[in-house]
């Protein structure tokens, strides 16, 4: 006869990406290496910046970019020429990184580099602003961007990616007269549902604010984590 | 389609329970409990749950979702609130900014209902 049962499980429905994530968060750890998820809509501008910012810190900190796109090399290539190594993950039809597939970048780090040398790892993550917030890949802090050109009212439509961020780069900010944007209220809005992430306007164009960046990435380099979104954080796994 | 990928993610979590069971017992529901505050449509989540378990060990298991609202917590007015997702998340009565969940970011494997010979003795 078929007897029926009940089990509680009470686990998080993400246990084994988080599980993936955790793994990776050891070996960054184990190696001394600070990882940072940059995470964005498609054209908000992480490659430009990783650009700027490998060109601004490269004599500084050894840094190593892994890249998810989900055909082609172009972001990788473009990046290469920085001579900072930049392992793609082509992630086919998936809308956003997860741990596994950080996993197999981290392995060909460990295989083509000595993975102690490197101080940061930025991962660049899919184009979408709904998933990567929800897949935790091992990074220390998470970094979103949103260019003036989405609108005002993006945090409030996406409020995950916002409410997750440590660091937001509100990006494109030489654009913002001509697309009628302002940019004060784009800040209440992600305030509205995260107080305490750090808040970094913008331009790759100008170059305005990306020394707040740089110091910002320093400072997490420093920290091995974002030293304000701690809490943060430990808030929101209390929550699951 | 990103439920295909927290189906994949699901069916994985699963895949770990099952696996340390000693007798792998017949799955016949999956209860989760999704948050109205997360990325995952419950729809297209059954939907993907349907499709990706056809010839898995998850195979005719029914999954059943049971959706929580979002509800903040105001410190400064000390009560719970529901903000409007879309509209509005910070505090109806002294608009204080919602930095305090108590419910709506659930994405949960409640509990599973399964099936098991008893051995006749």
């Amino acid at each position: 006869m078929h007897m029926t049962h009940d089990a509680v499980l009470g686990i998080n429905l993400l246990h084994a990406n988080q599980e993936g994530a955790d793994h990776n968060r050891a070996h960054f750890d184990a190696w001394g290496i600070t990882c940072l998820n940059l995470m964005s809509s498609p054209g908000a501008g992480k490659t430009s910046l990783l650009e700027k910012t490998l060109a601004a810190l490269r004599s500084h900190l050894q840094m190593a970019v892994i890249e998810g796109d989900m055909t082609t090399e172009l972001d990788a290539d473009r990046l290469r020429q920085y001579g900072v190594p930049v392992i793609a993950i082509n992630t086919g039809r998936s809308c956003h990184l997860d741990s596994r597939m950080v996993a197999g970048g981290i392995h060909r780090l460990e295989q083509e580099y000595d993975p102690t040398q490197f101080d940061l790892v930025l991962v660049e993550n899919v184009g979408n602003l709904v998933c990567p917030a929800e897949f935790e890949v091992g990074e220390h802090a998470k970094v979103a961007l949103l260019s003036v050109t989405e609108g005002e009212d993006k945090p409030l439509k996406y409020p995950i990616m916002f409410q997750e961020a440590d660091c937001l780069l509100i990006t494109k900010l030489d654009l913002a007269p001509y697309v009628d944007v302002q940019v004060e209220r784009i800040i209440a809005n992600v305030r509205q549902i995260n107080p305490t992430v750090t808040i970094i306007p913008v331009s790759t164009k100008t170059g305005e604010g990306l020394d707040t960046w740089f110091d910002w990435v320093r400072q997490c380099r420093q920290a091995g984590r974002s030293p304000a979104a701690h809490d943060h954080t430990q808030a929101l796994l209390e929550q699951v | 389609m990103h439920e295909t990928d927290m189906t994949k993610a699901l069916i994985l979590t699963m895949r770990d329970w099952w696996e340390s069971q000693p007798d792998r017992p017949r799955i016949t529901n999956v209860h989760l409990i999704v948050g109205e505050f997360t990325c995952v449509e419950p729809a297209s989540l059954q939907f993907a749950f349907e499709v990706q378990t056809r010839n898995t060990f998850l195979e005719g298991a029914a999954l059943v979702i049971q959706e929580t609202p979002l509800i903040a917590f105001c410190h400064p007015c000390q009560q719970d609130y529901r903000p409007e997702i879309g509209i509005q998340y910070t505090c109806p009565t002294c608009r204080s900014p919602m930095d305090d969940i108590r419910s709506g970011r659930e994405l949960k494997i409640d509990r599973i209902e399964y099936e098991e010979h008893e051995l006749c003795t």
